[in-house]
């Protein structure tokens, strides 16, 4: 979708600013959070893409206005609605009021090193790749208005492959509730004079991660 | 938030989808367990190693693999600074970041200014950061959009031949492993 998450290339929001000596955590809260997404994710009722999806899809200004774990709990919350794991009710009463969905697993303190590591994407091809490092492509001028990892500001250009990562689960299918139909992922890199303009850096690359329907042949 | 927060870890453990302890756990391992210690040891242990340096290139997450830490780097993917080349890693979409190797991103990594900026304007980035390259050293941005993870091998600094790979790790900061900055110098060693 294009949601004000796709960020890259705006202007307008300011210098970064690091923090010195910046804790872990800023509030006990915050880390709560993260563990209750972790904890709920491994349910396997929702993969990662559903779980972006649930905060890309916050309204704009609530997005914008959030910090990062208030968007993990804002969009934790609507997973749960959306699942049926929790009502409406439920939330604004602050504790359980009716019976619990039945679920095919939970994670236990003892399970937790394993989920630590990151599960694989990678999945067997389904069909050979059809580029390979060298090769001109062309990103498609895509704007589909459920989950894309496509950013707008690297539709419709010009660039190459330089590697190939194997194929993956393809998070517009995933998240559309399409299956995990694996496609191959490359990346692509851009000239940043493509991308941004003849005034752009001439000394500046930008790649990107492309699954191959994103991508097509430059004759 | 606080209040909103634990309304909803009440209601998850009373409906039985979520064991509190096994948060504590999850909260523990990032706050004292995981971290960029830990990337620093891979940098330190490439900058000594001129042959754990080409693997690592070559596959990342094998080369980690090596090390026996605790979580595995699936997709994990090292690029290497040189005079020529900087590489700087952002999440445009999100904010993906290599946590087996540096832990929870810090905040300015999830904000909006680093996230939109990065890809247009690097060279403003890391002025903010009090870093300034020559005009000539190219600047690669990776804008991490899918599930493979990026961790930048920082250049290293110069007087430190003959160091020890804990002596080398005490110099590679997050930062420069993300290449919004660059290795403390030999003389700024902790």
């Amino acid at each position: 979708m294009n949601g004000v998450h796709d960020m890259g290339g705006m202007h307008g929001f300011g210098k970064v600013e690091p923090e010195p000596d910046e804790p872990v955590f800023h509030a006990p809260w915050e880390g709560r959070v993260l563990a209750m997404n972790r904890a709920m994710g491994y349910l396997g009722l929702w993969s990662i893409d559903i779980s972006r999806f649930s905060r890309e899809t916050l309204p704009p200004h609530v997005y914008l206005a959030s910090s990062y774990y208030r968007k993990w709990t804002l969009g934790l919350e609507n997973l749960c609605l959306q699942f049926g794991l929790v009502g409406e009710d439920e939330l604004a009463a602050g504790r359980a009021l009716h019976p619990a969905k039945p679920v095919k697993r939970t994670l236990t303190p003892a399970d937790v090193p394993k989920t630590l590591s990151r599960g694989s994407f990678e999945r067997p091809p389904p069909a050979p790749a059809k580029f390979k490092p060298g090769d001109r492509v062309r990103t498609r001028n895509i704007n589909p208005p459920g989950h894309t990892r496509l950013p707008r500001y690297a539709r419709g250009h010009a660039g190459a492959i330089e590697h190939i990562r194997g194929c993956h689960v393809f998070p517009d299918a995933v998240a559309a509730g399409k299956g995990e139909d694996p496609q191959w992922l490359y990346t692509v890199v851009f000239d940043a004079r493509e991308l941004w303009g003849e005034f752009a850096d001439p000394a500046l690359k930008v790649s990107i991660e492309a699954w191959e329907p994103y991508l097509e042949a430059i004759p | 938030m606080q209040l909103r927060v634990r309304a909803l870890e009440t209601i998850l453990t009373e409906k039985g989808y979520v064991d509190p302890k096994a948060l504590d756990v999850i909260i523990d391992a990032y706050e004292s367990k995981i971290g960029p210690h830990i990337g620093a040891r891979v940098v330190a242990k490439a900058w000594a190693d001129p042959d754990f340096k080409r693997r690592l290139i070559a596959d990342a997450a094998a080369a980690v693999g090596e090390l026996g830490l605790t979580a595995r780097s699936t997709h994990l993917i090292a690029v290497e600074n040189t005079r020529r080349l900087h590489n700087m890693v952002v999440c445009t979409l999100c904010s993906c970041y290599p946590w087996d190797v540096l832990g929870l991103p810090p905040v300015w990594y999830k904000s909006a200014p680093y996230r939109s900026r990065a890809v247009i304007d690097p060279r403003g980035v890391l002025a903010d950061f009090g870093v300034i390259l020559p005009a000539d050293t190219e600047i690669r941005v990776w804008d991490s959009t899918a599930e493979t993870r990026y961790l930048v091998v920082p250049m290293r600094p110069a007087g430190t031949d003959g160091w020890g790979e804990e002596k080398l790790a005490s110099l590679v900061t997050r930062d420069s492993m993300i290449g919004t900055g660059l290795a403390l110098a030999a003389g700024d060693a902790p």
